[in-house]
């Protein structure tokens, strides 16, 4: 294991940002943090990086445990969110940095900047100053900058939190191959599921200070070990005690016995998908998303009845999760 | 379009006649009877040790503000601990309290009388009536300065960079060196410059730690007053140039300074 | 970041250092002050010269930031929303006032407004010459602290209130001003601190004359030159509570001001 915590726990004041953690983090695994703000999952990431001081338990990296160890002798790298570029460094001294600390001789400095500015595409930018980068730029500096001292883990807080939709999207995949080709061990934090779904091979989903679900991105959509798991995943239509994907409605002109009847309230064009809320007759709401081949197919109109049923829906009974068939009266079919 | 020449008309005029036809006036005095008696008074072997002595309030109390000053800034912006709201407070009193009262108060704690005084006395320690004194006086005045200057500056960096640097292996001396002091740079020389401008002008506090010992604890400030209660009017304007001077000089680096600051 | 211990290092210095150079010598103003008794201070600061120089500075120091309020605001109006040739070096002549020594203010001031003065006008040795003094020194508080108020101000809301039909008086009563007004009190509070201690500058051209021109700076200076620190420290006291006050009013003037921006 590369990673390892233990019961770690961190209050500030009377919040209690981080209540018994316990995780591990195999080698080389690209694993995100996911959860809302205020979950935790930052202040986990700064206590294994040695920027906080956990008010119990453990830390272990590579085998040795740091937990009373400073940052500097933990042999991490850390990016974040905002950069913390070295405003008054031109960018070829920002990766640099830490290898003029470990006292690097001259010429294995400049092989390995060289190395990094053309890993992170920044050939043409050693001169600048992190002022005259954009966003994305800076955010490839910072990355650079961690891994130009080899760390044997490799930690990013929201780490294109900070950039706007596209250059987020782009950065990820790159990131995902970046990883293919250095293989070091990479926690990231992010509230983002989609980006997390994206590139994570293990997803740590935290709440309140609490792992609620640890797992590769598939088990985490299909087998939701709980409420939050599942909403927090994919947005989510709770029926009484039961919870619909809005991809999980069918639609039809016709009621069949399965079916309840619909008035659609509202229908939004997004594209390739077609967004239709709809109310039901005992007042809930609800909103399907179907392709727009279906909705034409439908012919859907605002104000008019359509049939829907679930085709499927999870009902948590604590402590497991079961899912059951549509209709409600079904055994559950896997 | 009126109100705008009225008010433009006010303005420089309120300014016109309350600081540039004053100082205008001295310089112009000064050099009506040429170059030469001008020279003469402000290189007498009098006004020289009044010059250097100023400079050496300056050398001595404007580093030794930096550091604090840097230190203080440091402890303020960083940590949190009890007492905080008072420190802040106490950095300020030199702002708000009278010169004179400065003057009163280290004669309290460091002369003859004072609380300290019979002890220094007993080691042989002159620190009233005499240079060390002076130094104190010229510390109290220009306290505030890099501390005010440097703690907004440190507030808006923030420690990532610092955080970043610790994560990367530098110990706390490197990052301040290579990170913190770089990123300060600019907040800090305003201030060292601010210091250096209340350092050589002070007056008061001096004055009344100084005894006005001429020759000996009389600085540049002193040496004006002085030359003017002897009737000697080319003096007393002559040294006063040569201090407005240095404060145009220090005006020009307020000038040069700000811009950056803003940048960083 | 220094570690724990390092930062209990750094908080001792600066601790120790405020109080051997602020702490310990003000205190001891106090001590000395009610030495002989609260009956003494209290003679000492109604006697009838200390009564006159403090309601003289008081006075002074409320007429001179009176007229800061007005041209402070004019002056940096005139440096943010005109423009003119030489504006930038208007705008650098306005902290003269902080880099010029003292002693030299009071000189050029008499140099001009003095006996001798080119003008015809001679102020010296009046109450006249006091506020002359004071507003030299004073200027660049309230123009400074407006300054960059003026600044951020959005003029969205100028143009707002001018489309609603607002004159352009109406607009800078109603608009402009409300939002300016924490920033000139503060300048106004910081003017103020300074007047009441100010000193050097008033040496030259007041002539010092008491129950006329001498205020509670000079007198302090008098009672200490001729040995009477009890009550030199008991006046010192009062100013000391004066300036006390004045810093608490504007450290909770800022937290309005903050409060304002929001």
């Amino acid at each position: 294991m590369a990673i390892v915590v233990e019961g770690v726990r961190k209050h500030f004041g009377d919040f209690v940002a981080v209540d018994d953690i316990s995780l591990e983090v195999p080698d080389g695994c690209l694993t995100a943090l996911l959860g809302p703000s205020g979950s935790g999952k930052s202040t986990l990431l700064r206590m294994i990086a040695g920027l906080e001081q956990p008010d119990a338990g453990k830390v272990i990296i590579s085998g040795a445990e740091v937990t009373s160890m400073p940052p500097q002798k933990r042999g991490v790298g850390f990016v974040f969110q905002h950069y913390a570029a070295f405003k008054h460094m031109t960018v070829w001294n920002n990766i640099a940095f830490g290898l003029k600390i470990h006292k690097r001789p001259k010429a294995e400095i400049e092989d390995r900047v060289e190395e990094l500015l053309k890993l992170v595409h920044l050939e043409g930018f050693a001169k600048r100053y992190p002022a005259q980068l954009s966003g994305g730029q800076r955010q490839r500096m910072a990355l650079a900058r961690a891994l130009a001292v080899q760390p044997k883990v490799l930690l990013l807080d929201e780490p294109f939190g900070a950039l706007d939709a596209t250059v987020r999207k782009d950065l990820r995949q790159w990131l995902r191959r970046l990883h293919d080709e250095v293989h070091v061990t990479t926690i990231f934090v992010t509230h983002d599921q989609e980006e997390a779904m994206e590139i994570a091979e293990q997803i740590v989903v935290m709440n309140d200070g609490r792992i609620e679900q640890v797992g590769p991105p598939r088990d985490l959509y299909e087998q939701p070990a709980n409420e939050f798991v599942m909403s927090f995943i994919d947005p989510m239509n709770r029926l009484g005690d039961e919870f619909i994907r809005p991809h999980d409605f069918e639609l039809m002109l016709e009621p069949n016995g399965t079916t309840e009847e619909a008035m659609i309230d509202r229908i939004v064009h997004l594209g390739f998908e077609v967004r239709i809320e709809f109310t039901l007759p005992n007042g809930d709401q609800a909103w399907a998303q179907v392709t727009r081949e279906t909705a034409d197919n439908l012919e859907l109109k605002a104000n008019e009845i359509v049939y829907v049923r679930p085709s499927t829906s999870t009902v948590f009974s604590q402590p497991s999760p079961e899912v059951v068939g549509s209709g409600g009266d079904a055994p559950p079919d896997d | 379009m009126k109100s705008r020449l009225a008010l433009r008309t006010i303005g420089l005029g309120y300014l016109f006649l309350l600081l540039a036809a004053p100082v205008g006036l001295v310089f112009y005095r000064t050099f009506e009877h040429g170059f030469g008696p001008a020279w003469e008074a402000v290189t007498t072997p009098e006004a020289q040790h009044a010059f250097w002595l100023t400079i050496l309030m300056v050398v001595v109390a404007v580093p030794i503000n930096t550091l604090f000053g840097v230190v203080c800034a440091i402890t303020l912006v960083r940590h949190r601990f009890r007492g905080k709201a008072l420190m802040n407070a106490v950095i300020d009193f030199p702002f708000a309290v009278s010169p004179v009262v400065i003057g009163l108060a280290l004669i309290l704690v460091y002369g003859q009388d004072g609380w300290f005084g019979g002890w220094l006395t007993d080691q042989g320690i002159q620190i009233i009536f005499s240079i060390p004194g002076m130094i104190l006086a010229t510390i109290f005045v220009s306290l505030p300065f890099v501390v005010r200057e440097v703690v907004p500056v440190l507030q808006e960096i923030g420690t990532e960079q610092e955080q970043a640097a610790s994560t990367l292996g530098a110990s706390w001396h490197q990052t301040f060196l290579r990170v913190t002091l770089p990123s300060i740079r600019w907040g800090l020389s305003y201030g060292i410059v601010l210091a250096t401008a209340r350092a050589l002008g002070e007056f008061g506090a001096v004055s009344i730690v100084s005894g006005k010992v001429q020759g000996q604890t009389e600085t540049m400030t002193l040496f004006v007053e002085q030359r003017f209660h002897q009737f000697d009017l080319t003096g007393a304007y002559a040294a006063s140039v040569v201090l407005a001077l240095m404060a145009l000089v220090t005006l020009l680096g307020m000038n040069l300074i700000s811009p950056r600051k803003e940048e960083a | 970041m220094p570690r724990p211990s390092g930062a209990a290092l750094a908080r001792g210095v600066a601790t120790g250092y405020l109080s051997l150079i602020v702490l310990i010598p003000l205190a001891a103003v106090a001590a000395r002050s009610t030495e002989d008794g609260m009956d003494a201070f209290w003679t000492a600061v109604t006697g009838e010269q200390a009564v006159a120089a403090l309601k003289l500075t008081l006075i002074a120091s409320l007429i001179v930031v009176a007229i800061n309020a007005v041209t402070g605001t004019i002056i940096a109006w005139v440096l943010v929303r005109d423009s003119f040739r030489g504006q930038r070096i208007v705008n650098s002549i306005i902290d003269l006032p902080f880099a010029l020594p003292t002693i030299v203010a009071g000189l050029t001031l008499l140099a001009l407004y003095g006996p001798r003065g080119p003008v015809g006008v001679d102020v010296a040795y009046t109450q006249t010459a006091i506020l002359l003094a004071l507003l030299f020194v004073t200027l660049p508080f309230v123009v400074r602290a407006v300054q960059p108020v003026l600044m951020e101000l959005d003029r969205d809301m100028e143009e707002a209130a001018a489309s609603l039909g607002a004159s352009n008086f109406t607009t800078f009563r109603r608009i402009i001003l409300p939002n300016l007004t924490p920033a000139i009190l503060s300048g106004v509070a910081l003017g103020f601190a300074r007047s009441v201690g100010e000193f050097g500058s008033l040496v030259l051209i007041t002539g010092n004359l008491p129950f006329k021109t001498e205020v509670a700076s000079v007198f302090i200076f008098s009672q200490i030159e001729s040995d009477r620190t009890t009550t030199a420290a008991a006046v010192s006291v009062v100013l000391l509570l004066i300036s006390f006050v004045v810093l608490l009013g504007i450290s909770l003037l800022s937290r309005w001001g903050a409060k304002h921006e929001e």
